[in-house]
Order: C-alpha cells, then sequence, then structure tokens
C-alpha cells in the first residue's frame, strides 16, 4: 500500500455523495479542509495545487451561493474556472444533460460540478464523461459539500462530531442537504434526530438513521447542534403545509424554542434562508448562529474535495476509481 | 401447401389440460391432430416431418398489452419489427395498445392497423381502441364500430380513466356490445409524481414514491362499477398484494372481472432500479419483494389470469435521461417466455398454468382465435427448448429498441420455431 508515503490518497474519481464514503475518507476531507481555511484567510489567497487544471461549473439549477463557492474554491487551487449556468434557459430539465455533458467533455475539463434538479443527474453524467464529477445538488437525493461543511463547522465548534446530538428540523421529504447529512453524521457517530411535520418526512424515515419528532420542544431537547432546513414556498401549494404563520409557530425556530436546546448548541441553516419562516431573524443573526462560518467553511471543503479528487498522485499511481 | 407433422413433440396445451409426449399434424393453416394417440396414425403423403426430440410444442403465445411506436414513433418500434420481436419469442398473437400518434380511437385507425399488420408482420395483430377520444378522457369513442372494424377490446392504454361517470357509462355502454374494457388502475392524483414504488428505497433516492394505494383505491372504485354494470372488466397489469386481494374477492362475488400481470411484476422487485437504472422506471412501478411473491401466487392460484409482455419500447433520447425524467417502461416480447420459465424451473408455478396465462386465457378474455392445439384450431404453436440455457443479449434482440429489464439475464428454455397459421415464421 502506498498509504504511508500518501496520507491524502482519496481512493474515489468522483463525489457523487457522501453514501460510498468510509469515516476515513469523511475525516480525511475534513483535515484537509481545515489546512484549506488559511489560505482564505491570508492576503494572497492562492495556491497553485490544480494550476493548468480546467473546473467547469455546470449548474442547471440557479444557485449564486453554491456556485460561486465552488468557482473560489477553484480559483484559489489555481485553476482555470469556467461557469455555465443552464438554469434560466428554456431548455427543459434534463433534456440537454447528455449533450452538454458530452460536449463539455471533449473541452477535456478535469473537474465537472454539476448541480441539476433531478436525482440520480451527476450519477449520470459520471458514467458519460472523463474526468471527476463533484455532486453539487441533485434533487432531493445529495448535496455532499453541503454535509461536509456542515460536519467541519460543527467539529470546529465542538472539537468533535462523534456522541454529539443534532436535530435537523424542517422539510426533510425535499431536501438533498437532509440525507447527506444524515447519512454522513450516522458516519461519524452522531446521535442524528429529524424534527418534522409528518408530510414533509420521506417513507421509511424511522429506517434512515434517524430519531423522529413531530415538535420542536421534544426534538431540540438537548440537542448540541439546531440544523434548519429551508422551506420551499411552493410547499404551500403541495397542501404540504397550510400557511407560513401556521408552519412558524410550529416549526419555526425563535428563541422560545431554541431555550429547549443545550445552552451552548450552535445553530445552522444551509441558506438561502426564509427569515420569519422557518428561522427567526433574531437567532439567525443570534450569538448562537454559525451560519456566517457555515458560508466560509463551504470555500475550504470544495478546495479540500477538488484537491484530493485531482491529487496528481492519483494519476501516478494508477489508482482506479 | 402440404402437411407439416411435429414428431417427438411434448404437446402441452392448456385448452385441454394435456402435456403428453405425442404427435401433431398441420394441414394448410390448421392443426388436424395432435395428441399422443397421433403417433400410430401414420403421416400424410408428402409430408413436411419435424422430429421435435422431445421439445415443447406451446400454443402461440398471446400476449395483450403491446405498445408499439407506429404510427408515430416508428424509430421506436414499427408492427412489422414487433412482430419479429414477437415470432422470435414464441408470441404468435399480440394486442396493441392504442397510444400511438394518432390515437387508435377511430375506425380509420383500425383498419390502418389491420391492413399494416397484414401487409407487414409476420404474426396476428390485434388492435385495443381508446376508450375515450384521444385518451383524454372525456368523449366516449364508436365502441360499436371500434368492435366491428376489428378491435377487440377498448381500453385507456397507459392512462387511467379519473372520471367515474365516464367509466361508469363506457363499461354499460360496452356491454351492449359484448367488449372487453381493460384498464390501468392509477389514482389521479395519490402519488401522481411519484416514478418508483413508495418507500424506504425511494427515500433514500431522493425519488418520489408511488404508494400502493394509488392502485389499489381506483381498483376497489372499478369493482364497484364492475358489479353495478355487471360489464366485462379487465385490470390490465395490477402489481401489488393488495390489489390481488381486491381480485380475488371480485370473482369470489361472481363479477365478470379478470386480471392480468407483467412478467416484469412477476420477476423483479424495486432493488432492481440499483443507483437510478433507468430500465427499471415502470408504470406501475416495481415493488417490493413480498408485493413480487404476492404476485406469483396470485398466478399460481387463478387469481390474475394472464401474463402480459407489457412491452413499451423506448429508446435513447426517452431513456438515457435522469430517473424521474426518463419515460416508463420496457420491451418484452423476446423475454416473456424466457423470464416466465424461471417461475416453471424454479417450481413456483406449473407449466401448463404458465402456458395456460399466456394463450389460451388472454385468447379467451379477448375472444381470439388462438391459444389451443385442439384439432381444428388455427396452426399457431412454437416448438420450445424448455431446458436450454441462453443469455439475453441486447445485439440480438430484434425490437427496434432495447430498453430490456433482463439484458444480460441468464434463462433456461428457448424458443427454436414459431409457426402462425401453419408456416414457419421464426427458426432459431
Amino acid at each position: 500500500m502506498t498509504s504511508e508515503t500518501s496520507p491524502l490518497l482519496f481512493p474515489h474519481r468522483h463525489l457523487l455523495g457522501i453514501k460510498g464514503l468510509s469515516p476515513q475518507d469523511i475525516v480525511q476531507l475534513l483535515d484537509l479542509a481545515e489546512s484549506e481555511i488559511a489560505v482564505s484567510r491570508q492576503s494572497e489567497k492562492k495556491k497553485a495545487t490544480l494550476r493548468g487544471r480546467t473546473q467547469i461549473n455546470l449548474f442547471f439549477e440557479a444557485s449564486t451561493r453554491t456556485q460561486s463557492s465552488f468557482e473560489l474554491a477553484g480559483k484559489r487551487l489555481g485553476a482555470d474556472v469556467m461557469n455555465m449556468s443552464v438554469g434560466n434557459s428554456s431548455v427543459k430539465k434534463g433534456e440537454t444533460l447528455i449533450d452538454t455533458a458530452m460536449t463539455l467533455n471533449a473541452m477535456r475539463p478535469d473537474i465537472l460540478i454539476i448541480r441539476h434538479g433531478s436525482a440520480g443527474a451527476a450519477a449520470l453524467l459520471a458514467q458519460k464523461v472523463g474526468c471527476s464529477v463533484v455532486n453539487a445538488g441533485d434533487g432531493a437525493h445529495e448535496h455532499p459539500t453541503q454535509a461536509l461543511l456542515d460536519a467541519l463547522t460543527i467539529r470546529r465548534a465542538k472539537g468533535k462530531v462523534e456522541r454529539l446530538t443534532v436535530a435537523i428540523c424542517g422539510d426533510v421529504l425535499h431536501s438533498r442537504v437532509a440525507r447527506s447529512n444524515i447519512i454522513l453524521l450516522n458516519a461519524l457517530g452522531a446521535r442524528v434526530r429529524v424534527v418534522a411535520p409528518s408530510t414533509l418526512l420521506p417513507a421509511g424515515i424511522s429506517h434512515m438513521g434517524a430519531e423522529v419528532f413531530h415538535k420542536m420542544e421534544d426534538g431540540l431537547k438537548d440537542a448540541d447542534v439546531v440544523m434548519m432546513l429551508r422551506l420551499q414556498r411552493e410547499r404551500m401549494a403541495g397542501s404540504f403545509v397550510p400557511s407560513v404563520r401556521e408552519y412558524f409557530r410550529y416549526h419555526g425556530l425563535d428563541r422560545e424554542k431554541l431555550k429547549y436546546a443545550k445552552p451552548d448548541a450552535i445553530v445552522m441553516h444551509p441558506g438561502p434562508m426564509n427569515r420569519g419562516v422557518e428561522i427567526a431573524s433574531d437567532v439567525a443573526d443570534g450569538v448562537q448562529s454559525v451560519i456566517q462560518e457555515q458560508v466560509e467553511m463551504g470555500v475550504a471543503v470544495r478546495m479540500a474535495v477538488m484537491e484530493a479528487l485531482l491529487d496528481p498522485r492519483r494519476n501516478a499511481e494508477g489508482v482506479a476509481g | 401447401m402440404s402437411a407439416t407433422v411435429l414428431q417427438n413433440a411434448r404437446i402441452v396445451d392448456p385448452s385441454r389440460n394435456l402435456d403428453e409426449l405425442g404427435t401433431l399434424i398441420i394441414r394448410q393453416d390448421k392443426i388436424v391432430a395432435s395428441g399422443a394417440d397421433v403417433r400410430n396414425q401414420g403421416v400424410p403423403e408428402g409430408a413436411t416431418i419435424i422430429d421435435c426430440q422431445g421439445k415443447a410444442v406451446l400454443p402461440g403465445l398471446v400476449d395483450a398489452r403491446v405498445f408499439i411506436g407506429e404510427p408515430g414513433a416508428e424509430h421506436r418500434e414499427t408492427i412489422a419489427s414487433a412482430s419479429h420481436a414477437a415470432a422470435a419469442g414464441g408470441v404468435t398473437s399480440m394486442i396493441m395498445m392504442p397510444d400511438t400518434d394518432p390515437v387508435i380511437d377511430n375506425v380509420a385507425l383500425v383498419e390502418f392497423v389491420m391492413r399494416t399488420a397484414r401487409d407487414t408482420a409476420v404474426v396476428n395483430v390485434y388492435p385495443a381502441a381508446a376508450v375515450t377520444k384521444g385518451l383524454l378522457g372525456e368523449e366516449m369513442t364508436e365502441i360499436g364500430l371500434l368492435r366491428e372494424a376489428g378491435a377487440v377490446a377498448i381500453t385507456e392504454g397507459r392512462n387511467s380513466i379519473a372520471n367515474t361517470q365516464l367509466m361508469r357509462r363506457a363499461l354499460t355502454y360496452a356491454r351492449d356490445f359484448g367488449v372487453v374494457l381493460a384498464h390501468e388502475a392509477q389514482d389521479a392524483h395519490l402519488g401522481i409524481t411519484g416514478v418508483m414504488n413508495e418507500g424506504l428505497y425511494a427515500s433514500w433516492l431522493g425519488l418520489s414514491g408511488t404508494p400502493r394505494e394509488a392502485e389499489v383505491i381506483p381498483l376497489e372504485r372499478d369493482m364497484r362499477l364492475a358489479a353495478l354494470t355487471q360489464a366485462a372488466y379487465h385490470a390490465a397489469q395490477i402489481s401489488t398484494g393488495m390489489s390481488a386481494e381486491v381480485i380475488s374477492r371480485a370473482k369470489h362475488n361472481g363479477l365478470n372481472v379478470t386480471a392480468g400481470v407483467s412478467i416484469n411484476h412477476l420477476s423483479l422487485n424495486e432493488n432492481d432500479i440499483g443507483e437510478f437504472r433507468t430500465f427499471f422506471r415502470l408504470q406501475p412501478p416495481l415493488r417490493l419483494e413480498e408485493d413480487r411473491l404476492a404476485m406469483v401466487e396470485a398466478l399460481r392460484d387463478g387469481t390474475i389470469d394472464i401474463i402480459v409482455s407489457a412491452h413499451d419500447p423506448q429508446d435513447v433520447d426517452t431513456k438515457r435521461l435522469p430517473f424521474a425524467d426518463a419515460a416508463a417502461g420496457a420491451i418484452g416480447l423476446e423475454t416473456l417466455l424466457g423470464a416466465a420459465l424461471r417461475l416453471y424451473h424454479n417450481g413456483d408455478v406449473p407449466l401448463l398454468r404458465i402456458v395456460e396465462a399466456m394463450s389460451s386465457a388472454p385468447a379467451r378474455i379477448f375472444g381470439l382465435d388462438a391459444g389451443s392445439l385442439r384439432p381444428g384450431s388455427k396452426a399457431d404453436m412454437t416448438i420450445v427448448d424448455l431446458d436450454e440455457p441462453w443469455v439475453v443479449n441486447e445485439e440480438d434482440l430484434r425490437s427496434r429498441s432495447k430498453n430490456s429489464c433482463f439484458e444480460g439475464a441468464r434463462f433456461q428454455g428457448r424458443v427454436v420455431q414459431t409457426f402462425v397459421a401453419g408456416k414457419s415464421v421464426f427458426t432459431i
């Protein structure tokens, strides 16, 4: 084995989901991300690790934050970054995915970052292109870099992830963030809870590695981490919940509900927030909030992921993906 | 045309509940003698003699649910290409669904299909006509005239009839003409965004699920309407144990109700989807293993009358997409028998019952001259080596589309030769 000489060897060609990563893989990525934080904090925010490499951001769904986070990460590693936003075109979702992918592939990029509204889109793309693929969110399936940046944020705030009680609150049904986090947090030994009205929980949730609660007061009790999820406004039309007012009353995080968590509990949100829907402004901006920290960790984690996937030692040693 | 004699044949004829070694004699397009006693009758002068060497001779199979792209999507499948796929699968009669473009909802289209079939197809093709114009679920088609033109059933194909009033009228009206209404029950709202079976597996994949109740609730409604109208109702494809219970109860109550199941739902379950394999996106969706077992049991005990291939050709532009965006459906004419024989070889269902469910039973339900090896019957039959192992290879499939759920599958039992009206239409 080469692990002694290459401790960062990451045995995957793509990052399509947290599923499939071992706890060691996850810890390695978090450790590497930790070292990337300094790069973003120094005045010359640039490394040369990916100099000469081409990164293409292929976003079929508009997402300013995730896309700019990946773009900054790539640029800080020295890569050439190109953004392809297809989300606002009139092209029907999915129809051009393979054709677009094949066209981009012919330009010989080294890494493709894809965000798509359909579950499995990143995996489909990975089958068709010759470069590494990072899933930046596919439907309600996975959003692995979000889960990694959440874990890094938790680890820095609490010193560990193991045995912490993490309450994931809100629209778990439609959330790729929730799925990736449930897998990752279980892998690192956290105790995971989900707190949501039953209409916003997927079938079989009690077998997914999370304890299920329907009342915030019960679900937040003694929690170390409170992770809020975004509630899309169109969920009202789909009869998942009756109104914003009622949702905020029972499931929005305000100071009163937060009191049930541990006094030093941290509050997280993957963004963008709906203030007054799933979270009150004073909590979002309060002392327990680490939401801005999450954004910073996002860049570090994405740098780590791309560095691990494009590690030149992989090619040198012929590691299979 | 002179006579053909099939000697040393294992005659499997569910229409006579017969499974014995014997001889078949075919003259022109008819079977004139078939059975063990024929062995001593001698051979007509100048007859072509085929020594079956103990291989099985089955009535040509009848597939009651086949989607074809002609007219409208000939790049996926034509009536001719489907007929060659059918012949290779031992299928000599197929009922073609009306989901074409234009829809088979008027006499001219029925005539077009029958004419095209006569001129280009090597097997019998029977059109099923739409229940409503354009399959829009609003206005009833000319059921009497369609019947007279040659439509053997009425059905909305992939669609389901949401309007209960319309369903009642269609059943009542069809009853006067002795037409069967074949219906795939799917609730118009419940689980309508679903792309696979609702449950833990769909939850992990982040895919929207269709609960089993989305099939059972409208099926229960249909049973009430079948009782009210006393019409002939055929549940085109059921997929859950609960649906089998509903059918069983209706039969017990003496209703004129029959049911079909696709070979996919007898062979596969939702785990076959793996990581977003779109060829396994079907409608109704593949369910749990317990549902598959319930389908096998319902087939064995006769609650389910027939097995269909639900042959549904889709190509790259409709299947090479993210799972939720891909079209539902899989081809199946060529793999129907091989997959069904798995149930025989592993002891789940007796051979005669399996063959019945793909020949005499559908022929009876839809009133076709098919499904029997009785003397006097049309000489539609297939010679099958019940034991020969083979592997499904995409390149060998005759269908224009390759979206098979059985790519790479190992089967035991293979079609050697197929006859339609006494004429050989396929030889291995």
